[in-house]
């Protein structure tokens, strides 16, 4: 898993069926100290995100597991809203 | 597996109900001479590590997930040891 900040959300009306009614945001990944680190991506949202907010998201399919039975064909998603984090 | 340093905590309210109970850690991997290796990330603690020890991680959506007893869950990484110590020989 991997912090992010929620930098937008994707409208797609035409889709995969079992998209279907899933929220899509934009994340730009993060450091530990903040700072943006790597290229952003589109996940999607299992914990009920806003734009603006530090969340902690998963790759590779363990990120359609939130919706289960769904497969959702997806390679990254979001599954927590981080409310603070501290460096030892 | 890969070797990490447990770099610090992350507290979240909001979550997927399979992280409930969970600890996560911010782990940074570590090459054998202990200099850090790409970019830090987030592993479910299943051995009760603390900030500042090298740890063993497993980065690899199944492996974490028994690591944390629970089937499906939604995870990728997760801390499966800590090193008490480590031996190269050339």
């Amino acid at each position: 898993m991997q912090l992010a900040k929620v930098i937008g959300d994707v409208v797609v009306t035409r889709k995969d069926e079992n998209l279907a009614s899933i929220k899509l945001m934009i994340l730009q990944p993060i450091a530990a100290d903040g700072s943006n680190t790597g290229r952003t991506l589109i996940a999607v949202d299992a914990a009920g995100a806003g734009v603006g907010e530090t969340v902690f998201f998963v790759r590779g399919k363990e990120a359609s597991f939130p919706f289960y039975p769904t497969e959702v064909p997806t390679d990254a998603g979001i599954v927590g809203i981080v409310d603070h984090w501290d460096l030892g | 597996m890969q070797i990490a340093r447990v770099v610090g905590t992350v507290v979240a309210t909001q979550k997927h109900a399979k992280f409930e109970g969970a600890k996560l850690l911010l782990v940074q991997p570590v090459a054998l001479d202990d200099s850090p290796r790409g970019t830090p990330l987030l592993a479910v603690d299943s051995v009760g590590a603390g900030v500042h020890e090298k740890v063993l991680i497993v980065i690899e959506g199944r492996a974490a997930g028994e690591a944390l007893g629970r089937k499906a869950a939604p995870v990728d990484a997760a801390i499966i040891g800590i090193i008490d110590q480590l031996d190269v020989t050339e």
